[in-house]
């Protein structure tokens, strides 16, 4: 156990630093410290040339094994990979679904003939993926997808009817991995596939959800005999549910590191309004700035505690508590950034429904605590994976 | 970067687990603390003895193990499991500061004793409420035979018994952070008078120095003279390390044993472990001993930096004050949702969640609690230095 970086890996840094430095500027600089959670509305467009440019520079995926065009990067080089990205102010990835979901998911799961024909546009920063998990009766309770899939012989494809919510990023993706029920008379988690499907086709359509900041960051997907082809499945038809699951494991990888930079730069944009405003002569919040400091920094050894462990993706006790943890933080930073503001809190900055920075994070942390598992079904993970306490029982149907 | 132990430290782990099982089972620690000692000397024997514990921070050329705070604080934790009540923490500090400051002849000199099975403690304040080197208030004055250190020392760990005492004095005429000195003297040196003192945490002895007139000679001094402040608190920042290790085997020992009890207890024909109310409580206290192993291995990381000389007392201050914030907080939070859960055999005498209970707020309140170093932290980090 050591804090130090080897000499190669501070080689590194410098050279993820100076090709930061040396891109994120002219036509990009606007794009600097934007796009986050809650902000991943705005320049879509500029963000989706920034990831191509990233690719050009071999700074895509630079986790996977160079096989599969990435770098192969340990452990360390992707946290500093991160860290310096961050730093440097990069714009939220708009590819970073395929990067860190469906890239990892495919490597572990997928066919070569999928790693060959979805890999390399992940890896070039061209095809961006949306995540079709939750259902409108398929939310905290995931198993319960109502999605059917079925196989049309006579199309030699897979065919795709129901509904699917709460899918970010849907009216920017070319592709979204869907969980769909290939056995219309199972329940639960049998009966399962995991597909990957074109977005841009007429048996697919896209509603966005008006959210409370007044942006659509969120969607609802509609798939009315929209189809992938026979080898669009991972795995086995009625085996979804663990490629789902492997999936989610990725989720809780190193993609964390990023989201903790743009945490960190949150803070630091709470704590000099409270130093310019007078909130930081306040004992109370101090308190609370210390206290978020000490949280966030406790994140950062969180993961670094669960990057160091197995890498098959499987979750170690600080894992179970990652989701948790994170989003109980930033909701109160959320709160907190708001009572540092005091009445300014209140004044927006323009019309219709102009959020700033902090107005948005106070109210689209409010989805941190419910997307990818509640609070309430992380604890009930918690108490039963981790700690080994009796289950839930299950309704009758 | 790694942030995982090595297999050297797992081993190490181990070893230490299946040691404490045998000399800190409760019924030995329930024991020894009705004793005037505190803890159980054969124990303590063993441990320096055989286990060669207090080697660990010892150079080779000293003929320690020359290991770090990463393994003694793998062990602490241990020992906060069995709510061990020898004076391992402390004496670990003391090596810390002989290690960092020590002369050579110092070190060779109290490396040897301390692996001889000595133990070593810390006295810092009288009356103050927190600990600080303004609050240093015994005093040191030159007389021809030597400095002589009088004053009156509360809250001193397993003071009663320990053989070297590092005590703060501050010279002649100073005040505040100025004139700060450190001095290890000998506890049957000629003028020192100590007392244990009742605690409501029975498992945690603490005594009274009482320094009368007490002749140092300068190779009892550690660092320079009347310019230790700086010293003062970087070592209050080890120890306090130190004692969120044990804060965080005692979080995860109270966990462990409550989980347990509510698997076996059954109400309405269920086992209470059942009940969503119940379950969730249990998912929040992971969650703090959790994070609390996180900033603790941290911290000693840090302490390993510190020594090494690639961080600096700043970044040493930052991460103990993170971690004494961060694990007072979720120590008293896990054992009291302990007692809660235990229901009415939690505030038994027989039951041991009230021992666990009673460590997390005196390992709290020592060397300052949450909203103490929150607003340390709060200081730096309004200065922009963290």
């Amino acid at each position: 156990m050591k804090l130090s970086f080897s000499a190669e890996d501070e080689q590194f840094r410098n050279e993820v630093a100076e090709w930061m430095a040396n891109n994120l500027c002219g036509e990009f600089e606007p794009i600097r410290f934007r796009g986050g959670p809650g902000d991943e509305h705005s320049f879509v467009e500029e963000r989706k040339a920034w990831e191509q440019k990233l690719a050009e520079g071999g700074w895509t995926a630079i986790g996977w094994p160079k096989e599969y065009g990435g770098r192969g990067a340990s452990i360390e080089q992707q946290v500093i990979f991160n860290e310096e990205y961050a730093r440097a102010g990069g714009p939220g990835r708009v590819g970073h679904i395929g990067e860190t979901l469906t890239g990892p998911t495919l490597i572990a799961f997928g066919s070569e003939a999928q790693k060959a024909k979805y890999l390399p546009g992940i890896r070039a920063g061209k095809e961006l993926w949306c995540q079709g998990y939750s259902e409108p009766s398929a939310g905290s309770d995931l198993a319960n997808v109502k999605t059917k899939a079925h196989f049309d012989e006579t199309q030699g494809k897979w065919v795709l009817n129901g509904q699917k919510v709460w899918t970010s990023l849907a009216h920017e993706s070319e592709f979204c991995f869907v969980i769909a029920r290939t056995d219309p008379a199972s329940k639960g988690q049998k009966g399962l596939g995991f597909f990957l499907v074109r977005m841009d086709q007429p048996g697919v359509t896209i509603r966005p959800i008006p959210q409370l900041t007044g942006t659509s960051e969120f969607n609802e997907v509609f798939f009315d005999d929209a189809v992938c082809g026979a080898d669009d499945i991972v795995g086995e038809p009625g085996g979804g549910w663990k490629v789902a699951m492997g999936l989610l494991g990725f989720e809780r990888g190193v993609s964390t590191l990023g989201q903790q930079m743009l945490f960190q730069s949150e803070l630091d944009e709470v704590v000099r309004i409270a130093k310019r405003n007078g909130a930081a002569d306040d004992p109370a919040i101090r308190q609370r700035l210390a206290d978020a400091h000490i949280g966030l920094r406790i994140m950062r050894y969180n993961s670094m505690r669960m990057m160091s462990g197995g890498e098959d993706g499987s979750l170690q006790k600080e894992a179970m508590i990652y989701k948790l943890y994170w989003s109980s933080w930033h909701r109160n930073l959320g709160k907190l950034a708001m009572d540092v503001l005091g009445p300014e809190a209140e004044l927006l900055e323009g019309e219709p429904y102009e959020l700033n920075r902090l107005q948005s994070l106070f109210l689209f942390t409010r989805a941190d605590t419910i997307y990818g598992g509640t609070n309430q079904i992380q604890r009930n993970l918690i108490a039963e994976r981790a700690l080994g306490m009796p289950r839930e029982p299950r309704g009758a149907n | 970067m790694e942030f995982s132990f090595t297999d050297e430290q797992t081993m190490i782990f181990d070893t230490a687990e299946a040691f404490l099982g045998e000399v800190a089972e409760m019924a030995s620690i329930r024991k020894s603390m009705e004793t005037g000692v505190g803890y159980d000397p054969s124990a303590w024997d063993r441990l320096c003895q055989e286990m060669y514990w207090q080697a660990i921070l010892i150079p080779e050329d000293n003929e320690g193990l020359g290991l770090g705070a990463v393994e003694v604080v793998g062990i602490l934790e241990r020992m906060g499991k069995k709510l061990y009540n020898g004076p391992f923490a402390s004496s670990a500090a003391v090596t810390l500061a002989l290690a960092k400051w020590g002369s050579s002849d110092q070190k060779s000199a109290y490396f040897a004793r301390l692996m001889s099975g000595e133990s070593a403690t810390i006295a810092v304040i009288d009356q103050a409420r927190a600990w600080s080197a303004e609050a240093v208030s015994a005093h040191a004055l030159q007389t021809d035979e030597g400095l002589r250190i009088s004053g009156k020392y509360r809250f001193v760990q397993h003071g009663h018994t320990a053989n070297l005492i590092l005590v703060a004095a501050r010279m002649p005429g100073t005040s505040g952070a100025e004139g700060i000195g450190l001095f290890l003297i000998d506890a049957d040196a000629e003028g020192v008078i100590r007392n244990r003192v009742p605690t409501m945490d029975q498992t945690r002895p603490l005594a009274e120095v009482q320094l009368e007139s007490v002749l140092v000679q300068p190779e009892q001094c550690i660092g320079c003279v009347g310019n230790s402040a700086q010293a003062l608190t970087q070592l209050l920042d080890v120890q306090a390390i130190l004692i969120t290790a044990e804060q965080l085997g005692g979080a995860q020992a109270s966990l462990d044993m409550t989980v347990d009890y509510l698997q076996d207890r059954v109400q309405f024909g269920r086992t209470i472990a059942s009940f969503q109310a119940v379950k969730h409580k249990c998912a929040d206290m992971m969650l703090k001993v959790e994070a609390s192993r996180s900033i603790v291995y941290y911290a000693a990381c840090v302490i390993d930096e510190w020594l090494a000389g690639r961080y600096d007392a700043n970044q040493l201050a930052e991460a103990a004050s993170m971690a004494k914030a961060y694990s007072s907080d979720a120590f008293f939070f896990v054992a009291g949702c302990g007692i809660q859960l235990f229901g009415g055999v939690g505030i038994t005498e027989e039951y041991d969640i009230q021992l666990y209970f009673k460590r997390a707020k005196a390992t709290e309140t020592f060397l300052g609690g949450g909203a103490e170093h929150r607003e340390r932290v709060a200081q730096m980090l309004l200065a922009g230095e963290c």
